[in-house]
């Protein structure tokens, strides 16, 4: 790296395009980013994750929200219905599948607005072409991913698989633990995935059902100040605007026929992506506190994991605090971008990694396998999968086995 | 801190992004130099250096200071014409993405999708992106970077490009300028442009290249 990334006293620039200090037309107040997250008072409210998900887009200044049913995302694209029909949405319709939807996304995106979907299991394995598709055009499309099954036989309960799908997508990957979290990654994410250096779509994941339908107490933002709106003229890609003369062209990655470029444009491209996602580290990190948050990593036994898993294992390190055994925890924020330097830092220490995860195939233990040296400190698991929850107890449990039979 | 050095290639068959290298965009104030973050001031002197050390200096416009879109674009133009009398430099237009079908014309345009052909064509040794989406001009810069021992330069009017050998940000016409009086005053020192004899082609609407009386 050739410059430190820092953490404080970073001033994040969003679209400046709207005057601040103006009102839309229900009365919110355009304001700087940096004033609606570090200085206007948050009020606490006592609500589920789909109304959260609700709230942060009354603020978001979205203009369009495409919708098609699936559990258990379905009651947040209703909910953000009810905005359009209280105006805060400029377009809210339904697709025919998972597919449209993601591909009227694109549409509403070419065409300047900021733009919001949710998309759950199935779904979001039906709609998987549209996911790279928004990346190699750049489109910064926020869809919320409530996390569930997504094989046969059929579970609409949470599973964590759908997000190993959408690692190499080409988009920003983030994964909410709490309904906090989801409130603050919507808004958060739209600031990040708009940057004209970073501008991607993203995937803010969260664990459906266990953040989407419990309720939780979340600190809000105040509902009459909201983002700036999406500056389309500020993309690194024209803007499909017909009457603007500079931009009166195709946008053309589905016309790049490979017949007439050069491979190496193809490569490229690709490459550009990935160093998208690479420059969004530098506005991540102020925004989000970091990549990772980290409590006593300085103890030979680490848990290392994401989204709800995280709040599980906070409760068997305590467990296992009061029969004396010392655990630390990093949480990780970011898949992609993944934070491999903040975890190799995080680690250095540890004899014992453990990776909870709420899938079969433990893609996040191989994503930190992969990462750090003496890998085999990793400990895959424990893993539930398919709706199970993961009793604090049972990682507990594993933890101890584990260090038992390691002669620890 | 590791840092990946964006020097002229050619570097590889397919180079990395220098994103992915960990090369970091500059702050507001900033500019890069081969990859090494510096304060703005330093790297006006640097770039003019390079401009006029060039056998084949050219700036390669793009569609956003092609087109008279705003008011602000004009003077931009208007600047980066100051800029290529003043090195001088040769005026290659990258007017817009599509690729060029059956063949592009190397001799007086530049497209994103094969701009190694370009610089091969006019053995271009130092060139200047400005008006370039940073999408595209991200894909061109790597290429050139693959292919041509070219030393490249961005003039970006947002966040500045890793994958340049130089890189401004938040270019304004003011920028522009700054940089003319850094060559100027290069110049006054006795630096003298090693720039081969040119002419400034002119293309006309129906894109016939019409040279100067």
């Amino acid at each position: 790296m050739n410059k430190s990334v820092e953490l404080k006293n970073k001033r994040i620039i969003a679209s400046q395009h709207v005057k601040l200090g103006q009102k839309n037309r229900k009365g919110q107040t355009y304001t700087d980013v940096n004033d609606i997250f570090y200085k206007a008072e948050s009020t606490p409210s006592f609500l589920t994750g789909s109304e959260v998900i609700k709230e942060a887009i009354r603020r978001a200044s979205v203009g369009s929200m495409v919708a098609y049913p699936i559990t258990p995302q379905s009651e947040a694209a209703a909910l953000i219905g009810e905005l359009f029909a209280e105006d805060y949405l400029d377009e809210y319709f339904r697709g025919e599948s998972e597919f449209a939807v993601m591909g009227q996304c694109a549409g509403a995106a070419f065409g300047g607005h900021r733009v919001y979907t949710t998309t759950a299991g199935p779904g979001t394995l039906r709609a998987m072409e549209n996911f790279p598709m928004w990346a190699g055009s750049r489109l910064p499309i926020q869809v919320c991913v409530t996390c569930r099954g997504i094989n046969s036989p059929l579970s609409i309960q949470p599973d964590t698989m759908e997000m190993h799908y959408l690692l190499e997508t080409g988009m920003l990957v983030w994964h909410a633990e709490t309904a906090q979290d989801l409130f603050d990654y919507t808004l958060k994410g739209f600031i990040v995935a708009e940057q004209p250096d970073v501008h991607v779509p993203i995937a803010i994941c969260c664990d459906g059902f266990f953040v989407t339908h419990t309720k939780d107490t979340v600190n809000m933002t105040p509902e009459d100040l909201c983002l700036t709106p999406y500056d389309p003229y500020k993309a690194p890609v024209p803007c499909l605007d017909m009457e603007t003369a500079p931009i009166r062209m195709m946008r053309d990655p589905f016309v790049m026929k490979s017949n007439y470029i050069n491979y190496s444009t193809h490569a490229s491209w690709q490459q550009e992506i990935k160093a998208a996602i690479e420059r969004s580290r530098k506005h991540t990190v102020p925004l989000l506190d970091g990549l990772i948050d980290e409590e006593n990593t300085d103890r030979e036994v680490l848990v290392v994991t994401s989204g709800t898993a995280v709040s599980q294992s906070r409760e068997a390190i305590r467990l296992l605090e009061q029969e004396g055994i010392k655990v630390g925890l990093v949480k990780i924020k970011t898949i992609r971008p993944f934070p491999f330097e903040e975890i190799k830092r995080a680690t250095k220490n540890a004899k014992h990694i453990f990776v909870p995860e709420f899938n079969v195939g433990g893609w996040l233990a191989r994503e930190i396998k992969s990462t750090i040296q003496n890998n085999e400190r990793v400990y895959v698991g424990p893993h539930v999968a398919g709706g199970m929850t993961m009793p604090s107890e049972v990682i507990a449990l594993e933890i101890k086995n584990h260090l038992k039979a390691s002669g620890q | 801190m590791s840092h990946y050095e964006v020097k002229a290639g050619p570097e590889a068959f397919l180079p990395p992004a220098a994103a992915t290298m960990g090369n970091v965009l500059p702050d507001p104030g900033e500019a890069h130099i081969e990859g090494r973050i510096v304060p703005e001031e330093e790297a006006y002197e640097y770039c003019a250096r390079k401009l006029l050390e060039a056998k084949v200096p050219t700036i390669f416009p793009g569609p956003l200071v092609l087109w008279k879109w705003n008011d602000h674009v004009a003077e931009k133009a208007t600047a980066i014409r100051e800029l290529a009398n003043a090195v001088p430099m040769r005026l290659i237009p990258m007017a817009d993405y599509r690729p060029k079908y059956p063949k592009i014309d190397a001799a007086v345009e530049i497209n994103p999708n094969h701009p190694n052909l370009t610089i091969w064509h006019n053995k271009i040794d130092v060139c200047i992106f400005v008006g370039v989406h940073c999408h595209q001009a991200n894909l061109a810069l790597k290429m050139i970077r693959a292919a041509t021992d070219c030393y490249t330069i961005a003039m970006c009017a947002q966040a500045g490009h890793e994958d340049a050998c130089l890189s401004f940000r938040d270019a304004t016409p003011e920028k522009i300028r700054t940089l003319i009086k850094a060559v100027e005053k290069l110049k006054s020192e006795g630096v003298k442009s090693q720039a081969n004899d040119f002419t400034q082609f002119k293309m006309d609407r129906t894109g016939l290249i019409v040279k100067p009386s």
